[in-house]
């Protein structure tokens, strides 16, 4: 059985062309709002965090980067395959010689990339407020692939998951975006009391947050292997699920 | 010989929760020609279309599509169906031109914007390319689906109830849009709840009950073994009975003797003939009728008889 590049190319254009005619307003969000983080939380608290010697501004930006990608990610994501779902469109994905594959490539690989320029954008705005080097840039550049390529897969399954555009906000409102501001987004974990720092050990986004920290500072709260296998193993995970959804056609095919 | 382009055997559906949608489906298509698939809502139309092209996994029978099993060898067979669905289904925010070449990518065929072009322009949609498609009206975004189901050429065309709710018009130009696809070589298969556009359209007619087929064979033949003629002799002084010399034909009186009434025939001109000999008889014999109602039942009659009859089998 071929792989339909032609059939991957052409559902990752359409997903691009459709994320990038609300560039204005998808670009603009991130950058003000990260710029307003920096602003106000390195105003805020960046005078009383011990960092070792590191700028408070610097140590944030992993963090803003993370929040910005697991949200995006995800959302664009979900987005982009339930929209089909929602209008019928869907019809014609189900009927095309595409299969999970070519499905993947289209849908995730776009979501990915626009978050991956969502990230470049964010960096380039940081660096207008804040002084912040990249210890290990191609590490850094690798281990954003590999979260902006996971949290794409996971917003994939809420998409094909939802039949509403509730559910679709669900996870990444009410899970993603309080486990990135608990995850050490603002403050490294060392800095809380004994038992909230075991408690913050169980959040996943805790070592998203190390990770990408460790490429920027070349120090964190964890080794960098943790976070990258922690990372890759939830990339098998969603990519076996979303293989199983394939296989027997759960929301896609009655 | 007709050639079969796609082999339907056994085909079962059961959905969750129990519905039996298709029970048993066999159906042949043969390449090139126009098979309409007539049926009341529920009949198991979509959901026989829906497991051709992918959007409804089968609980039983076998597809072979060109020869080929389809459960196996989807990804090569689909390059050559094309759907056109019932609802208006695509992103109303994009523009006619790349919806369209975003199908034919999909289907993974080069890049031809000439072809697109032919397309768009068989469909009067060459001035419509760059417009939004939410900015165009019903029947135009209808002919968007057929372009974006016609850009990779196939070779197999399902059309599900291409002209539901469309003005006379425009369902007129979808019929010479099909006779266009026919003279192209396009396989045919459409669902209608339009008699008359099955009538119009198709060589062969099936008709589809509780996921039963009832019924597939040529129009022609159908309207001669089923096709009835129905005339109506009115007169002004009743009957006491049928005179002996019409008892060899299928008439009977009603309204108290003023009526007349023949039923039969056979759909090829029999019926006809045997209304000129029952009038020609009443003459010889003196009885004066004061009016002669004739019709033919139509394509109508014998789906509806059909479905009033569920037991007739193919």
């Amino acid at each position: 059985m071929t792989f339909n590049a032609r059939g991957a190319f052409a559902i990752f254009k359409n997903e691009l062309m459709r994320m990038f005619r609300t560039i204005f307003g998808s670009i603009l969000s991130p950058v003000i709002t990260t710029s307003l983080y920096l602003v106000v939380f390195g105003a805020a608290m960046g005078e009383r965090m011990d960092l070792g010697g590191v700028d408070y501004g610097a140590f944030i930006v992993p963090g803003l980067l993370m929040l910005t990608l697991l949200s995006e990610s995800t959302s664009n994501a979900s987005f982009g395959i339930y929209m089909p779902k929602f209008t019928g469109a869907i019809y014609e994905l189900l009927s095309a010689p595409v299969g999970v594959a070519e499905t993947l490539i289209g849908f995730v690989g776009a979501a990915a990339v626009k978050s991956l320029i969502l990230a470049a954008i964010i960096l380039g705005t940081a660096s207008l407020i804040v002084d912040y080097s990249i210890a290990y840039p191609l590490l850094a550049l690798g281990y954003i692939v590999l979260v902006a390529a996971s949290f794409s897969l996971l917003g994939f399954i809420i998409g094909l998951w939802a039949d509403g555009f509730e559910k679709l906000q669900i996870i990444p409102l009410l899970v993603l975006m309080p486990l990135t501001f608990l995850g050490g987004t603002f403050y490294p974990i060392s800095a809380l009391d004994g038992v909230w720092q075991t408690v913050a050990m169980i959040n996943p986004v805790v070592y998203l947050v190390s990770g990408l920290r460790w490429t920027f500072l070349g120090q964190s709260d964890f080794p960098i292997w943790v976070s990258f296998g922690a990372t890759v193993a939830f990339l098998l995970i969603c990519i076996a699920i979303i293989g199983w959804i394939f296989k027997t056609g759960w929301r896609l095919r009655e | 010989m007709p050639e079969p382009i796609l082999d339907i055997r056994g085909l079962e559906k059961t959905y969750k929760g129990g519905v039996k949608a298709l029970d048993g489906v066999d159906l042949t298509i043969n390449r090139g020609e126009i098979f309409a698939l007539l049926g009341p809502n529920g009949a198991g139309k979509t959901t026989l279309i829906g497991s051709v092209c992918g959007m409804v996994r089968p609980t039983g029978g076998v597809i072979e599509v060109f020869g080929k099993n389809l459960a196996t060898q989807w990804k090569t067979l689909r390059r050559d169906i094309g759907l056109v669905p019932q609802e208006l289904s695509f992103d109303m925010f994009d523009k006619v031109i790349r919806q369209v070449r975003y199908s034919r990518g999909m289907f993974g065929c080069a890049p031809d914007d000439a072809r697109i072009e032919e397309v768009l322009r068989s469909l009067s949609l060459w001035d419509k390319r760059n417009s939004q498609i939410r900015a165009l009206s019903g029947g135009m975004k209808r002919r968007v689906m057929i372009a974006k189901a016609l850009a990779h050429d196939p070779q197999l065309l399902f059309l599900d109830e291409p002209t539901a709710g469309v003005d006379v018009e425009l369902r007129r130009d979808m019929w010479r849009q099909i006779d266009m696809l026919r003279e192209r070589g396009v396989t045919i298969i459409l669902t209608t709840h339009y008699i008359e556009e099955a009538e119009e359209m198709a060589d062969r007619v099936g008709v589809i009950n509780n996921g039963r087929i009832l019924l597939v064979d040529n129009k022609d033949a159908i309207m001669a073994k089923l096709g009835r003629t129905e005339a109506h002799f009115t007169f002004d002084a009743p009957l006491a009975d049928i005179p002996a010399s019409l008892s060899a034909f299928p008439v009977h009186l009603e309204e108290g003797g003023t009526c007349l009434i023949y039923r039969g025939g056979d759909g090829t001109g029999k019926g006809k003939r045997e209304v000129a000999e029952i009038a020609q008889i009443l003459a010889r014999e003196g009885i004066v009728f004061a009016g002669l109602d004739t019709r033919e039942s139509t394509l109508e009659d014998i789906f509806v008889d059909l479905l009033n009859e569920p037991e007739v089998s193919a």
